[in-house]
């Protein structure tokens, strides 16, 4: 049935590799980074090794260079239509590796550490580990790519989340994250196997050509549809996909809930908008549905559903952590509208909002890790009269969360004007969603004043003194980070500019 | 008759379906957290097969590739899994999914 390759086609096969390599060095800096880190962590034995921390911090701002000069290189599909490189993936490869390091500052500056590990040992490698498989995540072009860097974010993620061994709440929320991920990631993979057996095609553009042509039963691609939101829905954390984020959100250490939260949602992103803007032939007509429902009619339900539920259950959390939990889920909801617009507008919004909420989520977690590190709790209680003893982190922590909100003049105001105008600017017809996204920004004017009102407003009832300083270079990142959220909340054109740049991908046509 | 005397596509199929079925099934309804990671093998075996029936009867090798590269990653997974599964036995002394539930509002 299936015959040798002959030595023709042998060198065939060796010089397209040798061509695509060249589009995928900040891939193997990384790769390389990555087996350094292990070996370090096996020759230095330290306590808290700094070394470590900063040789990823140098090593991912140095593939930040590599990455700048793909700019250069013309877009398209390299090992054999496995991988693409876009404008739509530089702009992911930037996000992710700027959340890595992100995460590194945040794990440097978080006690917990100390407390809970002997050794930081293998935490940093798989850090970097995780932040290669985003980025091929953000750059698969084909079923299998992106079953396998789905995969590499997922398994380095389970053991993240578990990495506290000793801390029964860590090694639960692991065991949660495993089973919902592992489950979704099963029913994905069917979902592909349905899409495959539909088309014999395993790259994306070739299933819209072959979809296009030949057609498909409604059925079987609504079936597959369904599979296949299951895997991404979990990976973005949206209704009905969430059971795992609230536990997983509290139980995981600090930095990986931020690094879940915005970077791996914001990788689920960008796997969702290449896989159903490319692989399904949605601007074709008649585009054949199942009893009226298509992918796109889905995505609406859960956007409308995250919002609703995210923002509503939050309103009864004690927990900042699991606060921020729901916040997300009802976030995933926002970002979601953008997509489901489909357009060149609704992708830069998308964007906008993915660079607004990576600035205050990052921060927002940051603060809480400062501040759970000198009171030694996450609860909502234990905020009160924290403005004044620590009056920099509360004020920081208040830019976050108004720029969560969505209020001027932050980011998040910018983020989620961009994704209303996209949605009105389709007309009326989303106009109940832009309602639904309206109201449940007012709820969540609530829940997140809360924190600012007991910070302020509500005095400590705890009577004795306590050392609340914060070092100088956690000052200076949560500072740096305060002061971007406000700076591109009033200049936000370089944002906007760079959005749009990015919205290209390859083999994607906006009409 | 022919249905029964020679196998065609929808045979792999039909077993396909069910082992996701049942895969479904044990991940919804036990509460053994090993149990539970079986149902999960048993949703992927099920997918390998699709991916080896379709690539069969295509023709093309893309269904074969990719249900070698679930096989190892299932591999990967497992190891994982049972060491997160050994580390909470060692912490609650239980790997009943029930039993483990200190977060929660």
């Amino acid at each position: 049935m299936f015959e040798l390759p002959s030595g023709a086609e042998i060198q065939a096969i060796i010089a397209t590799l040798n061509a695509s390599v060249g589009f995928f060095i900040p891939e193997i800096f990384l790769s390389a980074l990555f087996m350094l880190l292990i070996v370090i962590d096996l020759a230095v034995k330290d306590r808290k090794n700094d070394l470590l921390a900063m040789t990823t911090l140098l090593g991912l701002a140095g593939s930040m260079y590599f990455i700048y000069q793909q700019h250069a290189m013309p877009a398209g599909e390299f090992f054999f239509g496995m991988y693409v490189l876009d404008e739509f993936a530089l702009f992911f490869k930037y996000f992710f590796v700027v959340s890595g390091m992100l995460a590194v500052i945040v794990t440097m500056a978080d006690d917990q550490f100390d407390r809970e590990v002997k050794s930081i040992g293998e935490y940093y490698a798989i850090v970097v580990a995780m932040v290669i498989g985003m980025i091929m995540m953000a750059s698969s072009a084909d079923l299998l790519m992106i079953f396998l860097s789905m995969e590499l974010v997922g398994l380095s993620a389970y053991v993240l989340t578990g990495y506290f061994k000793r801390n029964a709440s860590s090694s639960e929320a692991a065991l949660k994250y495993l089973v919902y991920g592992a489950v979704s990631s099963g029913l994905m993979i069917y979902g592909f196997s349905l899409i495959y057996g539909l088309t014999a095609q395993t790259n994306l553009l070739k299933i819209s050509a072959e979809l296009a042509v030949h057609g498909y039963d409604p059925l079987v691609m609504i079936l597959a549809t369904l599979l296949i939101l299951a895997g991404f829905g979990y990976k973005i954390g949206a209704v009905p996909f969430h059971f795992w984020s609230p536990d997983v959100y509290e139980g995981a250490p600090t930095p990986i809930t931020a690094l879940l939260s915005v970077a791996s949602k914001a990788a689920g992103f960008a796997l969702l908008v290449r896989y159903y803007f490319i692989s399904v032939p949605h601007g074709l007509k008649p585009y054949e549905d199942f009893a009226g429902i298509d992918w796109h009619s889905l995505l609406i339900l859960i956007a409308a559903a995250s919002m609703i539920y995210g923002n509503v259950v939050a309103l009864w959390q004690k927990n900042v952590k699991r606060l921020l939990a729901y916040s997300s889920i009802a976030h995933a909801g926002y970002i979601l509208l953008g997509i489901i617009v489909m357009d060149k507008l609704g992708t830069q919004a998308t964007l906008v909002y993915l660079l607004a909420y990576f600035l205050m989520n990052f921060g927002a977690f940051y603060v809480v890790i400062l501040i759970a590190n000198k009171t030694g709790s996450e609860n909502l209680d234990d905020y009160r009269g924290l403005g004044k003893t620590m009056p920099l982190a509360g004020a920081a922590l208040t830019v976050f969360l108004i720029s969560l909100v969505g209020l001027p003049p932050t980011a998040g105001f910018i983020g989620k004007l961009m994704i209303f105008a996209s949605l009105l600017n389709k007309g009326s017809l989303y106009m109940v969603l832009a309602f639904i996204g309206i109201m449940t920004s007012v709820i969540s004017l609530y829940y997140y004043m809360l924190i600012p009102l007991n910070m302020f407003l509500r005095d400590s009832t705890q009577t004795e003194q306590r050392n609340m300083s914060i070092s100088m270079t956690a000052r200076i990142v949560m500072v740096a980070l305060m002061v971007l959220t406000i700076y591109f909340g009033i200049y936000f054109a370089p944002m906007m500019e760079f959005a749009n740049y990015s919205s290209a991908m390859f083999g994607m046509k906006f009409q | 008759m022919e249905q029964l005397t020679h196998i065609g596509l929808n045979h792999y199929l039909t077993i396909s379906a069910f082992l996701l079925g049942f895969g479904l099934f044990a991940v919804m309804t036990r509460k053994n957290a090993i149990v539970i990671l079986m149902g999960v093998e048993l949703i992927l075996n099920a997918a390998n097969i699709n991916f080896l029936a379709f690539s069969k009867y295509n023709g093309d090798m893309a269904g074969v590739m990719f249900s070698l590269f679930v096989i190892v990653l299932a591999a990967a997974e497992a190891a994982i899994a049972l060491a997160i599964v050994i580390n909470i036995f060692k912490l609650f002394r239980s790997v009943d999914v029930s039993s483990i539930d200190t977060l929660k509002e």
